[in-house]
């Protein structure tokens, strides 16, 4: 990057909101995934609305691709830029700008972190549902980006179905208002296009989403099994009853196992093969009532001991491993992959051997903690970068986990993202003519091809973008 | 005497798959996805237009083109799996059809489209209709798992899949779930499902207009888990004053309960249907849009309801009105000229109010389209992504009408 484009962008933005120096842009090198680095040619960091579209028009004119950036919490390599492309870093837009609690919606900029748009609408007894694990530091661009989920979305859906409308600002500048809001579109149901398409659309830069009331009353049960498989038939037995809970989530012994060696530990019996939080929520009585049909399911599956809360404090403490798993698992070894990939729930139990397979045949240790009411698995395997045979295993077991999720009638991802990642799964997850088109629509959007380049589509999978590059 | 373009289709489908419409124009009722993927190619390259039904009920079967293609010939419930709470059906499945199939397993598709008991579930998702059910379990687009689509030059594509969570590729489907068919021809959908309520009670209301609309908001506000909470006109409810419904379902002590809470928190006075006489009126609620020649949906504001019936009644007069207090949908069905219509959407546009155009005769689609005129910067988006799915524009719809389309 030369040094004319620094200084056009800190014309627009000032020049301490650009960074160019070696040192700086390595901050920006990588996401939340640990296998997959790269340096950015320059990083700008806008403040505005007016400043984005200013830094994509020059960005236009010079015909620079760029990749937008929210925390950078991604686990999927997706917010990585290139050598020659600009990374456009929105954690400086970080205004709420409107709450509307009689509309039960709230207008905010990308850089929001998603846990604090909860904490400012909670006077009004409303909150934002969607919660992925980072959500104290990820942002709602971010989510929205690579449509995040959480433990919550199992009742109340992923971040598509929390956003209403949009203001984005299209690769070469251009703003589009999209949606409205309460929901209804306003022609094509462009926002459903647009949330989850990885930054390869446009920016962003205003987003108003839905805000939920917080429920009359929440009971979380937890449950341990000294077997993987009944606790996986407790899932598929409490999804078949009808019963849908605000959450359902998993963890299994490796994960207990590190969370009670950590300071997070919460007292858990270690010989347990599995853990399940049961969250349930609305009014008392339903609750109590889907409550004890949940708690004889689990006994009825082989729970051997079930708790259960209501008070915030006690419910904070039924989850407390489950939230802190990701941090605790640091212990295990110096690096982490956080996998992602979906399955339909009645196959959860053999899907559970089958990855306990794979670990087993190449050595590596594999945890699990994951929404299970959804099907939304995380095998995490611990593994140390520099020894570069295990970092092989690792991306071989990566593949034989997707291949097994893929056979099963699953996808390759259920809310990371593609990213960098998974573009090799692609053609296995899609045939041509769907990645085609694909493709086509992105040129839609982004008739260059220079947003976030490189990201969701093998290069031969998109004809159309081949021939634009070479007209 | 045959029909030449009858003639090509007979040859691409045989003469079982061919009929002539009440017009007599030739209808293709392909069997099966890929004998329609070739029908639209045939379509693609010889530059003909065809205009898209299901049924035969909703979207316009006056549509002026070359021939008619109805997916009534892929009706197959492709798969149930109860355990996982999907299903997958082709378009042209019938809603009473897959309910009935649903209902073996104790399963619900949480869908109350307008129309009638037997259109197609591939009609509701192009035209994005969802009746009273929308205030608990959303827009059709939380029903939809993914889907496959034929392209207007007859590509089969697919997106999202049978599983509850799904960010792989970009989600092609929100295009086709309201998108009258201007993307393409939806040929399967994997449906999301729950299981069949243990109990479902309906509370009816009469009254004033504000006093029911204000109840509804109450009830929105005090978190009683209704899963609809549909307020209705005169005219459809064929009663001298308004009336207010409210559906709970759960299990028996779940609802006892909110109805209880229900009926203390909302200040107007209640009463508990039998059941057949609550399926009886949300039957009504579903049919009524039927009597209108022209349908429209409006995305209100939840708290700008009553002006927006306010607004509704004065451009268009009473019609038939059903709206969910808690969403803020508004269904209005009646006759309306075109110049009503602009009116009506030019006023709701300063209120943020998109105007939705479900159903009407062709010159009427013609002149005002489905959406009307986008907002800056749309429309070249819209034609782009049409562009790309429809080149050869092979399928008759008019998605902005002429003031918005420029052509």
């Amino acid at each position: 990057m030369t040094g004319d484009l620094v200084a056009a962008l800190g014309r627009i933005v000032g020049p301490r909101w650009v960074r160019s120096r070696p040192a700086e842009l390595a901050t920006y090198a990588a996401d939340g995934l640990p296998t997959h680095e790269s340096l950015p040619g320059v990083v700008v960091l806008p403040g505005s609305r007016a400043e984005v579209a200013a830094v994509l028009r020059l960005l236009h004119l010079l015909r620079l691709p760029f990749v937008a950036r929210g925390a950078g919490t991604g686990l999927s390599g997706g917010a990585l830029a290139g050598s020659g492309a600009v990374l456009v870093t929105l954690t400086r837009m970080n205004r709420i700008l409107r709450i509307w609690p009689e509309r039960r919606r709230a207008v905010v900029e990308p850089g929001v972190i998603n846990a604090r748009l909860s904490e400012a609408v909670a006077r009004h007894g409303l909150h934002y549902v969607p919660d992925p694990s980072s959500q104290t530091a990820c942002t709602i661009g971010g989510n929205v980006a690579e449509n995040a989920g959480g433990p919550h979305c199992l009742k109340y859906g992923v971040t598509t179905n929390h956003i209403t409308a949009l203001e984005v600002l299209l690769s070469d500048g251009t703003a589009v208002s999209l949606g409205s809001p309460m929901g209804e579109p306003w022609g094509p149901d462009l926002v459903g296009l647009f949330v989850g398409s990885e930054g390869m659309f446009g920016v962003a830069v205003e987003i108003t989403v839905r805000l939920e009331p917080i429920p009359r009353q929440v009971r979380t049960l937890s449950a341990d099994f000294l077997a993987l498989r009944d606790a996986s038939e407790a899932v598929s037995a409490i999804i078949a009853s009808g019963i849908v809970p605000a959450a359902l989530e998993m963890m299994d012994q490796s994960c207990i196992r590190a969370v009670e060696a950590s300071i997070y530990a919460t007292g858990a019996r270690t010989d347990a093969a599995a853990v399940l939080l049961v969250e349930l929520d609305g009014s008392p009585e339903a609750v109590a009532a889907d409550g004890a049909l949940v708690e004889g399911l689990l006994r009825g599956h082989g729970a051997r001991e079930v708790a259960g809360a209501t008070e915030p404090s006690a419910r904070a403490r039924l989850w407390q491993g489950r939230k802190k798993a990701f941090g605790a698992l640091g212990r295990i070894a110096p690096d982490l992959v956080v996998q992602d990939a979906v399955v339909p729930r009645s196959v959860l139990p053999v899907i559970l051997d089958r990855i306990a397979a794979i670990r087993d045949a190449h050595g590596l240790q594999i945890s699990n903690v994951f929404h299970a009411g959804d099907g939304n698995l995380h095998p995490c395997i611990s593994f140390d970068r520099r020894n570069t045979g295990e970092a092989a295993r690792v991306q071989q077991a990566s593949r034989e986990i997707m291949e097994a999720c893929l056979a099963a009638g699953g996808s390759i991802t259920g809310e990371h993202g593609v990213g960098s990642d998974k573009i090799a799964y692609m053609p296995q997850a899609f045939d041509a003519p769907s990645l085609e088109q694909m493709c086509r629509v992105r040129l839609a959007f982004d008739p260059e091809a220079r947003a976030n380049p490189g990201k969701v589509f093998p290069v031969h999978a998109c004809r159309e973008w081949r021939l634009g590059k070479t007209a | 005497m045959t029909h030449p373009v009858e003639r090509r289709l007979i040859g691409l489908l045989g003469s079982e798959g061919i009929e002539r419409d009440p017009r007599g124009l030739p209808r293709a009722i392909p069997a099966s996805a890929d004998a329609l993927a070739m029908v639209c190619q045939l379509a693609h390259d010889e530059g003909w237009r065809f205009r898209l039904e299901g049924r035969g009920g909703w979207l316009a079967p006056d549509a002026p083109a070359d021939f008619a293609l109805s997916t009534r010939g892929l009706t197959r419930i492709v798969s149930v799996s109860p355990a996982d709470l999907v299903a997958t059906v082709e378009a042209g499945a019938t809603l009473d059809g897959i309910r009935a199939q649903l209902a073996h397993h104790r399963l619900w598709l949480a869908l109350d489209p307008p129309g009638r008991p037997d259109r197609s579930i591939g009609s509701v998702a192009a035209t994005g209709t969802t009746g009273p059910l929308r205030h608990g379990f959303g827009p059709v687009r939380d029903h939809v798992l993914g889907c496959t689509v034929c392209t207007g030059e007859g590509r089969l594509v697919g997106s999202g899949g049978r599983v509850v969570k799904n960010v792989a590729g970009y989600d092609l489907s929100k295009l086709h779930l309201g998108g009258f068919g201007g993307f393409g021809v939806i040929t399967e959908l994997h449906l999301r499902l729950r299981a069949e309520p243990a109990v479902d009670v309906t509370l009816m209301a009469r009254g004033g207009r504000h006093e029911l609309v204000t109840a509804g908001l109450l009830i929105a506000q005090a978190r009683i888990a209704a899963v609809a909470l549909e307020l209705l006109g005169p005219g459809l409810a064929a009663a001298p004053e308004w009336t207010l419904l409210a559906r709970v379902t759960g299990t028996p002590e779940g609802v006892e309960a909110e109805t209880r809470r229900l009926a203390g928190e909302s200040g107007v006075a209640w009463e508990r249907l039998a059941s057949d006489k609550a399926a009886t009126l949300w039957s009504l609620v579903a049919r009524a849009p039927l009597e209108g020649l022209v349908v429209i949906r409006l995305g209100g504001l939840l708290d700008g309801l009553d002006d927006l019936i306010d607004l509704v009644m004065a451009e268009l007069g009473p019609g038939l009105i059903s709206a969910g207090v808690g969403t803020g949908a508004l269904r209005w069905a009646g006759d309306a000229t075109a110049e009503a219509l602009h009116t009506l959407r030019r006023l709701a546009a300063e209120r943020e109010v998109p105007v939705t155009l479900e159903r009407g005769p062709w010159q009427l689609r013609r002149a005002v389209g489905h959406f009307g005129a986008y907002r800056e910067g749309v429309s070249v988006l819209v034609e782009r992504l049409r562009e790309s799915f429809d080149p050869g524009r092979v399928i008759a719809v008019t998605l902005e009408g002429e003031v918005g389309s420029g052509r």
